[in-house]
């Protein structure tokens, strides 16, 4: 399935991407982070304090995912 | 409930007063504004920009909104916050709570900025003289949200 990946902030910087799409069978969020994570550039998707939205929601790590969703990864929001 | 993310400047005393210029039943209205500051963390902030994630930052106020509404009897709720970029001594974020009487509006305003302050997806970044930087998320912003979930 193809997943739509969406980052933040630092995490943009950091990535160096915007969002990026992502073919393969992911069970979770965490599934989609973890697919990352190992590349050293995503390397700030392995923060503690990592916060993820699926579909425009806040969910956790453990939120399901399907095919088209978009899921994004960033940084603690400091709005306000 | 009203919710604008906007990149345009705001005056917070029109806000306010437009609570309830078209409801005297609003016997009571409690609004937060929030400035840029010219100072944070050991540095001089010569200005922001604050970016956001679009098409979910409406719908993440909104669903604050909609819990304040549900756990307080308020006659009118709005949240106005900016994007883009921003200078010191300008209003980053209203919120407003209109009620019949004062404890709703009040607790209804801060339990809005609780949650805005750890859920809404807006991130500042501060020009500094050493230049720019993210702001980063503060632990008492969580413990402030924390607070309601028992009441």
């Amino acid at each position: 399935m193809s997943i739509n990946v969406l980052f933040f902030a630092r995490y943009a910087e950091a990535t160096g991407f915007d969002s990026l799409e992502m073919e393969g069978e992911f069970a979770s969020v965490d599934a989609v982070r973890l697919a990352l994570a190992g590349d050293p550039a995503f390397a700030v998707l392995n923060e503690s304090s990592l916060m993820c939205a699926r579909n425009e929601e806040l969910c956790g790590l453990d939120e399901p995912v399907q095919a088209g969703d978009n899921v994004a990864f960033f940084p603690p929001v400091t709005g306000g | 409930m009203a919710i604008r993310v906007q990149a345009q400047a705001f005056d917070p005393g029109f806000e306010v007063n437009a609570m309830h210029a078209a409801n005297v039943g609003v016997g009571a209205v409690v609004s937060f504004v929030g400035y840029v500051r010219d100072f944070n963390d050991g540095r001089d902030v010569s200005g922001m920009f604050l970016e956001h994630y679009p098409g979910m930052t409406e719908k993440a106020l909104a669903k604050i909104a909609v819990e304040a509404e549900q756990r307080w009897p308020l006659l009118k709720l709005q949240v106005l916050h900016r994007i883009g970029a921003l200078e010191p001594g300008e209003p980053i974020v209203f919120v407003a709570a209109a009620s019949a009487h004062r404890q709703a509006a009040f607790d209804a305003c801060a339990f809005v900025m609780d949650y805005l302050k750890t859920r809404a997806p807006f991130w500042k970044k501060e020009n500094t003289p050493e230049g720019p930087r993210w702001v980063e998320g503060r632990g008492s912003d969580h413990a402030a949200a924390e607070r309601w979930k028992s009441g």
